[in-house]
């Protein structure tokens, strides 16, 4: 069945992609004979201090406040400049110390008390002391919408206590179990306090002061930003492998917006990495003096999200067809990457707690097709079905990669129903969401919190699916008090399996990030929540 | 002569409202939200408090009737305040401001090299005897307006800094990392003008005033250069205003392949983004321009061709 071709991608290469992958082969032969970079990967065991690396990313968002962003370009330049209470284990998922030597947290998770390091400082030489921290959070709740994801992690915040230089209390109005791994995100990274002082659009800019192993040097509007090393930093987390100040001197963000252009400046060295390679390119990077490093992201999978106020959506019958009328690894296999991996579960692999869900999430035509004979819907003529007199057809909006969504409306056909797509820019994508004309919603969350299924779905949160309170929403609710990580892992796996299994969430794939770099660059990689971390990276001089 | 600039002043004046308030209610008739997209910054936001949402559109004021809207944006564009982005929150005028340099620098070279290499393309398409070689050169000016912008940037990309190493693929620093977008950006507006040159140098090579000067014994590049130019470059010339558009319209696209900073480039991400006071800066500077360039170019064609004259100039002072 997976090796159908999957006709709207059969051919899935403008010809511009063609033209880029010529490029990229010419390119890649040429600099191969050049430099000889493929040398780097054997010959280098130490790390070199010193150096650019240049870095592309696709977009200028027109800020890099790291507690202001959510735009994944912003934040590869943002997470570098800010160091948070905690950090996270990219392998294990554990949260280790960073600026917080240890914390307490209380029975309900309602109360958080952080001991500090008494060594650290703001770039600008002020101390990171417990007031300022209480100031940090005091102003990210200040900054409300502009702040959007450090306000969310704050839900609830009724404030932080002084206790001495070094040890602070947050409290919270009711159990808020995410907020220790919340405190490892840059969203909540510390700035100086003179920084709270600063406008939002100040801060954008770039003016702020961060506590992390970079700061910014430069900000060109669309061009690049430049980050430079902190003189005496010497508070890097638990999940680091170096202590000390960065090995990189400097580090380069050109803005380049063409996909075909970025893997052209890699491979002909005019950039050193990027993660932002188009799928179809991949390949030119796996080896011939390049490396790929892939990692999904973290939190809540890319799927369809039912609004079960709509008449079609609140049919479970359909809900749960869709979701079996989806051959996953097919997806995987033909539209993404090689290393890409198909939804297991509501949340990605690299989530913390995470359990696949194994068959709730197989392909099964047949059952889809059942399920929805016994529900009443008939083939019509043209092969998709009826029940008094409605299609079953609904329309999808969305601005993310449509490949994936094309090959599972082909996949739904064959069942007979009929996703219609509609492939839009962010602006307008967000002002139909907000009118909440449609069945079904589609998106992804990074986040490396199981929480994040709790407040997406529950009935008591978010509630994406819009319906009535019922047994999942006991479970979520719960998981967000349960501080023991078995419980909590116990009870986020059955909710998940609830939800799949009535059609609240009909995941896709995973959302992952992959970076392409030449071998003169080692140990660039991904943080506990595939955000990129450069605090390690270092490049062969030549 | 100052009655004319002043009717001209007007109607240019009356160019720039209409832009304006076009590209107003076109950008409040589309489907978006300016203060969710604020607030998301254009990433994977999935939800945003509604009454903090409701603080940002208090702040932009989004949450005033349209007409009140319209005329407070009018009323400040008199004052070139356009106020903030809803992207950045810095001032849209000088967002613009700061992208104008280097677009002014681009567009210049690129103008520059259309006009020049049109001109000798124009020329030499009509001076050799040789009929095929006419012939091939003739054919030269409808391939460089057929090839769209995206494809000539694209293979220059490839050829000179990918695979030759020759110039840089990126940025604005240097004169190095001019050239490829200027070339990209010149080659369809300077074939166009070849085109339009060529095709009146032929007709005016048939005027008697040329059979004259070839009968007086004058040369065929003297004839061509000398007295055929001059005049069969009124056409070509009342194109420069029509340049200047294309030329500001390929920045769109050339500044986006060669990720250069610049009035394009600011272009695409304010409408991507629906930074509205962003885009109403940069339709009032664009019709700014597209007006200047035609008065200018009205102006000019007097000095041109003496047998021109102005419409509301006074009989007695034509005479």
């Amino acid at each position: 069945m997976t090796s159908r071709t999957p006709g709207r991608r059969a051919v899935p290469l403008p010809s511009l992609a063609v033209l880029a992958s010529g490029a990229l082969l010419l390119g890649a032969c040429s600099s191969g004979s050049g430099t000889g970079p493929d040398e780097g990967a054997s010959a280098s065991s130490d790390p070199v201090a010193g150096g650019d690396l240049r870095f592309a990313i696709t977009v200028d968002s027109r800020c890099i406040d790291p507690q202001q962003v959510g735009n994944n370009d912003a934040i590869a330049v943002a997470r570098q400049t800010v160091a948070s209470l905690t950090a996270q284990d990219p392998d294990s998922g554990e949260i280790v110390p960073w600026l917080a030597e240890s914390w307490e947290v209380s029975d309900d998770a309602s109360s958080y008390t952080f001991h500090l390091r008494d060594d650290a400082t703001y770039a600008d030489g002020t101390p990171v002391d417990a007031e300022s921290v209480k100031t940090n959070f005091d102003a990210i709740v200040a900054l409300g919408a502009t702040a959007s994801l450090g306000s969310q992690y704050l839900v609830g915040y009724e404030g932080t206590t002084v206790t001495d230089a070094q040890t602070l209390t947050v409290d919270f109005a009711a159990p808020s179990a995410q907020f220790l791994q919340a405190s490892s995100t840059f969203s909540l990274g510390l700035l100086s306090p003179a920084s709270a002082d600063l406008t939002p659009e100040e801060r954008c800019a770039g003016d702020f002061v961060g506590s992390g192993p970079f700061s910014v040097q430069s900000y060109t509007q669309d061009q690049e930003i430049v980050l430079a090393k902190v003189p005496g930093y010497d508070w890097s987390s638990d999940a680091d492998e170096h202590t000390g100040e960065a090995y990189l001197d400097t580090v380069t963000f050109p803005v380049i917006p063409e996909s075909s252009v970025r893997s052209g400046s890699l491979a002909s060295g005019q950039i050193d990495a990027t993660a932002a390679i188009a799928a179809v390119d991949q390949p030119q990077f796996d080896g011939n003096g390049f490396w790929l490093e892939q990692r999904a992201n973290p939190g809540v999978t890319y799927q369809l999200f039912p609004k079960e106020s709509s008449p079609l959506a609140s049919d479970e019958a359909v809900r749960v067809a869709i979701s079996k009328g989806i051959d996953r690894q097919q997806i995987v296999d033909t539209v993404l990457t090689e290393r890409s991996e198909p939804a297991t579960a509501v949340l990605s692999h690299s989530t913390p707690l995470f359990e696949d869900l194994g068959d709730a999430l197989a392909y099964d035509p047949d059952g889809a097709e059942q399920l929805l004979d016994d529900a009443g819907w008939v083939v019509g003529d043209d092969g998709i079905r009826e029940k008094d007199g409605q299609r079953l057809s609904t329309t999808v909006t969305f601005w993310q990669d449509p490949a994936p969504l094309e090959l599972v409306q082909q996949q739904l056909r064959q069942i007979g129903v009929d996703l219609q797509l509609q492939h839009v820019e962010i602006a307008e994508s967000t002002a139909i969401k907000e009118s909440g004309d449609f069945d079904f919603d589609y998106y992804n969350l990074t986040r490396s919190d199981p929480d994040v299924l709790r407040l997406i779905f529950s009935a008591n949160a978010r509630n994406i699916n819009d319906r009535a309170a019922e047994e999942v929403d006991d479970l979520l609710d719960r998981s967000a008090a349960a501080t023991d990580p078995a419980e909590r892992g116990q009870l986020v796996t059955e909710a998940s399996r609830l939800l799949v299994e009535h059609g609240h969430a009909i995941p896709v794939y995973e959302l992952s990030t992959t970076i392409a770099a030449s071998d003169r660059v080692h140990g660039l990689t991904f943080e506990g929540s595939s955000r990129l971390d450069f605090y390690g990276a270092w490049v062969q001089q030549s | 002569m100052g009655r004319y600039i002043l009717r001209r002043a007007a109607q240019g004046l009356f160019v720039l409202w209409a832009a304006f308030t076009i590209a107003f209610f076109v950008l409040y008739l589309l489907p978006s939200d300016p203060a969710a997209l604020a607030a998301g910054a254009g990433g994977e936001v999935a939800d945003v408090d509604p009454a903090l949402l409701d603080d940002l559109r208090a702040r932009y004021g989004l949450d005033r009737p349209v007409l009140v809207q319209y005329v407070d944006a009018l009323g400040g564009a008199v004052r070139l305040d356009f106020g903030p982005s809803y992207q950045s929150g810095a001032p849209a005028a000088s967002l613009v401001a700061a992208a104008v340099p280097q677009t002014l620098l681009l567009t210049g070279v690129a103008l520059a090299l259309a006009v020049v290499g049109g001109v000798v393309l124009a020329v030499a398409s009509v001076l050799p005897r040789s009929r095929a070689l006419r012939q091939v050169l003739s054919a030269l000016p409808p391939l460089g307006v057929a090839l769209p912008t995206f494809f000539i940037g694209l293979v220059l990309l490839q050829w000179l800094s990918f695979r030759a190493g020759l110039l840089p693929a990126i940025g604005n620093v240097g004169w190095q990392s001019l050239v490829l977008p200027a070339v990209t950006l010149a080659i369809p507006p300077g074939a166009q003008l070849a085109q339009v040159l060529s095709r009146s140098l032929r007709g005016t090579l048939g005027e008697p005033y040329v059979e004259t000067a070839r009968a007086k014994g004058a040369g065929r590049l003297r004839v061509q250069l000398g007295h055929a130019l001059r005049n069969a470059a009124i056409p070509a010339f009342t194109m420069l205003g029509v340049m200047v558009g294309a030329l500001l319209g390929g920045a769109v696209v050339t500044e986006t392949v060669f990720s250069r900073v610049g009035l394009g480039r600011l272009t695409v991400q304010s409408v991507n983004a629906q930074d509205v006071p962003v885009v109403l800066a940069v339709v009032v500077l664009s019709a700014l321009v597209f007006v200047v360039t035609t008065l200018v170019v009205d102006l000019l064609y007097p000095l041109l061709d003496p047998r021109i004259e102005r419409a509301s100039t006074p009989r007695t002072v034509a005479a």
